[in-house]
């Protein structure tokens, strides 16, 4: 279980986390969304006692990192798979790391057959594609076999059969009971790893929900309609399937887009005043709190909030 | 104990120790063939040890690369997350740092003299007083002294680049440039550990023989015992704010 509590983190002028409260449960994946600088790198190393918040807590099983005792066996993580000596082998790597949390040796040979780097453990890691660094990272992560798990952007610039196995490994994870957190930019990519999302901008808190709700918030579409003849129009609608939400001398449609509506208009001569597309209740959050409909597109733009929501449906 | 042995693989498994140790002893024991090999003086104790200067150096480019490659690659943030109490993290590698560069500090200066002893059977290099002992054993504690504070420069500045070249500046120049400063220059470099330190090591140049040959002598007015406490404080002092700083800042 990881949980933020008001967690603030300033560098000089820039908020880069602002006043985040979210919990992160175990037995499941929860993603960590939002765009570029928007502060999940910096909620990680604050997680890990890297960085010390301005304010708040970052606890793991209610606990702050420093008061672990052994943390690789509670907390295993991977934020930057180049964070390793180049001209150390892979197998030393692993090594120093598990002399220093008590883990014994022959862990360190499990954990390379996991991530299929037996062959190359005596190799320099200075070597080492992009894929198998960040296989080695995750070695790293699993070598105290802890119950919590963290993930930076996992599968970037990764190729897909590498991230295909990033996200069997994420699932397996999470089913063996432990919880893992796990960030991203794009929410196709949560669609298909994360059972729950916890979505950021500007360092600030956008949305906490299952992710299955949560890309139905994205995708929605609707579209705002006035008329003089609202009250002869709605039963049309209706009978459309559309969804109808009043709003004071219009209606708010979803599930059918304005070509749609535009046309029924025409066939039962009905006069329109106004015919627009709403922005969806997410952009408005985004809007509400990051300022920024830029950094709402940036996560959720409308192809990958319609994938997002194929890939949902089809789990 | 354990920080200690994770601290000697890490060291242990890159390459540069290995070169830096290498070429510590090739000066050192080199410069003790070279003088011995070519001087128009009597050899003592003192002159087989003529290469411990550059020796010096390469210990300080080794202890401070020990720790500003860790932030470089990063692996100091895998480390505080292994080890969260930074404190006895950075202590662990100190200690493993400054042990390295005693041995490597004694293995250099006793094998120069033993190979100057070689070369020139005539000459009297045997051990005979403190002050012979402290200019041949004291090189291996002096190293490990200027590692503990060339790693406390490390873990500041952060940059290998920065904290190597503010070291050897340090070391090679600003102590002997000080002194060109008009009326207080002396009283200053008096007092400047690199300086001090000499007066451990040559003492009043008792270890020089009868031919007295050599560069001046340090201008320290401690006796040579107090003079390696002062400097082993100094040391001590740099490790304390390095500890202090990087326990407060973000990894
Ligand atoms: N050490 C630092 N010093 C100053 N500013 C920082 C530092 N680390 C992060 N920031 C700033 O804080 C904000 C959040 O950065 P962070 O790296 O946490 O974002 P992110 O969500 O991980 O982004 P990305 O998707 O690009 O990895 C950014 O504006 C960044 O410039
Ligand atoms: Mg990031």
């Amino acid at each position: 279980m990881i949980e933020a509590n008001g967690l603030t983190k300033r560098y000089g002028k820039t908020v880069a986390v602002d006043d985040l409260t979210f919990a992160a449960e175990a037995g499941k994946v929860t993603g960590f969304l939002g765009p570029n600088g928007a502060g999940k790198s910096t909620t990680m190393r604050m997680l890990l006692g890297l960085d010390n918040p301005t304010s708040g807590t970052a606890t793991i099983d209610g606990k702050r990192y420093h008061e672990l005792r052994h943390p690789l066996r509670t907390v295993g993580a991977l934020l930057d798979a180049k964070w390793v000596h180049p001209n150390r082998s892979a197998r030393a790597h692993l090594t120093w790391m598990a002399k220093a949390n008590g883990i014994p040796k022959r862990r360190v040979d499990e954990v390379l057959e996991t991530v299929g780097l037996t062959s190359v453990a005596g190799k320099r890691a200075g070597g080492f594609s992009l894929g198998m660094s960040q296989r080695l990272g995750i070695a790293g992560a699993l070598l105290g076999d802890p119950q919590v798990l963290l993930f930076d952007e996992p599968v970037n610039g990764l190729d897909p059969e590498g991230i295909f196995w990033i996200r069997q490994f994420m699932h397996r994870l999470a089913d063996e009971g432990r919880t893992v957190f796990v960030s991203s930019h794009l929410l196709s990519e949560m669609a298909l790893t994360a059972n729950e999302l916890i979505v950021i901008g500007r360092g600030k808190l956008i949305a906490q929900s299952s992710t299955k709700e949560f890309v139905a918030r994205a995708s929605e579409n609707a579209v705002k309609v006035r008329s003089p003849q609202l009250t002869a129009f709605r039963p049309v609608l209706s009978a459309a399937g559309a969804g109808l939400i009043d709003e004071d001398g219009s209606v708010i449609v979803s599930g059918l887009d304005c070509e749609a509506i535009g046309e029924l208009a025409a066939k039962h001569d009905v006069v329109l005043h106004e015919l627009s597309p709403q922005h969806g209740s997410l952009e408005a959050a985004f809007m509400q709190l990051a300022g920024d409909a830029v950094e709402y597109t940036a996560v959720i733009d409308s192809e990958d909030a319609a994938k997002a929501a194929e890939l949902v449906a089809a789990r | 104990m354990t920080l200690l042995a994770v601290e000697r693989i890490k060291l242990f498994t890159t390459r540069s120790p290995w070169w830096c140790a290498a070429v510590t002893l090739a000066i050192v024991i080199g410069f003790a063939a070279l003088i011995t090999g070519t001087a128009d003086f009597q050899v003592s104790v003192a002159s087989t040890q003529s290469g411990y200067g550059f020796g010096l150096a390469v210990i300080m480019v080794l202890a401070a690369l020990s720790i500003t490659t860790e932030y470089r690659f990063g692996t100091i943030r895998t480390t505080f997350q292994a080890v969260p109490n930074r404190t006895s993290a950075l202590l662990a590698k100190t200690t493993v740092v400054a042990l390295l560069a005693l041995v490597i500090g004694e293995a250099a200066a006793f094998g120069a003299l033993g190979l100057s002893a070689v070369m020139d059977s005539g000459a009297n290099l045997a051990l005979s007083s403190a002050a012979d002992w402290r200019q041949v054993a004291g090189v291996g504690v002096v190293y490990a002294l200027t590692a503990v504070m060339a790693v406390a420069v490390g873990i500041m500045i952060r940059h290998s680049a920065g904290a190597i070249s503010l070291l050897l500046i340090y070391s090679m120049l600003v102590e002997s440039l000080i002194p060109l400063i008009p009326a207080v220059g002396e009283d200053i470099h008096r007092w400047m550990p690199f300086n001090v330190v000499e007066k451990f090591l040559s003492g009043d140049g008792s270890a020089r023989g009868a031919a007295a040959e050599g560069p001046p002598l340090s201008t320290s007015t401690l006796s040579p015992t107090l003079a390696l406490v002062y400097f082993a404080g100094v040391a001590a002092l740099l490790l304390t704010v390095s500890l202090v700083v990087a326990k407060k800042r973000d990894a």
